[in-house]
């Protein structure tokens, strides 16, 4: 199959429902598949790329922060443009700027960029499938 | 302090958290000698059931280990002396095998929930 170029629109923030890790796996699957995925990071999912997160470790399990191996959004998504990069496909992040404004959530990892929503509608009408992916 | 916790909420974001945090929470606040205990209510009597075993969660080369443990991690808060209670009602509507639940819950029917409130301090319904 030749390429193809997913948009995918998350509004959950890290930490806080199953659906970011739903959301990075489909990301995972399309990538690995050779496609083009265009992700808006909207709300809470602008968090999702913040730099600055941490793992710690688990003083109830009494473990470490190495043996915890405590996972961080930052860091999956890392991998994932890692992933692109290796599978010399394109993986696009937008933060919705207001959004980030608004939480002070504005440090993020390499390869994340500002935008709006016109950059959604931009990515869906070059896109060939779009999935949106709402918080509750 | 006699607290009840009561969590209905289930797997939320436990592949991210490695646990589910009520639960951890719970056990932080029994450290801090808060006489805790939890009631399984609606989805989250899941919980319940042994041998739970999450999927290799991977992102690229980003091997995600240490995964949740629900059922064992209820099994070692019961081991401290934390009381799990559960509403049978709910395990019925869910058709979950009772001869795959871990031993040791306190199982209750809805209409005793009242009754439970009753011998506590504090209920906090997360």
């Amino acid at each position: 199959m030749s390429p193809q170029t997913l948009s995918i629109a998350i509004m959950d923030a890290p930490y806080e429902s199953a659906n970011s890790t739903t959301a990075l796996r489909i990301i995972h699957s399309a990538l690995n598949q050779g496609h083009h995925v265009h992700v808006f990071a909207y709300e809470g999912a602008v968090n999702l790329t913040m730099k600055a997160q941490a793992p710690h470790a688990n003083a109830i399990k009494g473990t470490t922060v190495e043996e915890e191996n405590h996972p961080t959004t930052k860091d999956w998504i890392t991998a994932l443009f890692q992933l692109a990069k290796a599978k010399g496909v394109t993986l696009k992040w937008v933060n919705c700027g207001l959004c980030v404004d608004e939480r002070g959530a504005g440090d993020w990892i390499d390869g994340v960029h500002r935008g709006g929503p016109q950059d959604f509608i931009q990515s869906v009408q070059a896109s060939d499938g779009v999935l949106v992916i709402p918080t509750r | 302090m006699k607290v009840l916790n009561i969590v209905e909420t289930a797997y939320r974001a436990t592949l991210e958290e490695q646990d589910d945090t009520i639960l951890w929470l719970s056990q932080s606040f029994h450290h801090a000698d808060v006489d805790i205990s939890i009631l399984l209510r609606g989805n989250a009597i899941n919980y319940l059931v042994q041998g739970q075993t999450p999927f290799n969660l991977s992102f690229g080369t980003w091997q995600q280990t240490q995964p949740p443990a629900l059922d064992r991690d209820l099994e070692m808060m019961m081991a401290k002396d934390i009381a799990v209670y559960a509403i049978a009602n709910d395990i019925q509507d869910r058709a979950l095998p009772s001869d795959r639940l871990i031993e040791g819950v306190l199982f209750i029917q809805k209409s005793e929930i009242a009754e439970l409130f009753e011998q506590f301090d504090h209920v906090w319904h997360w």
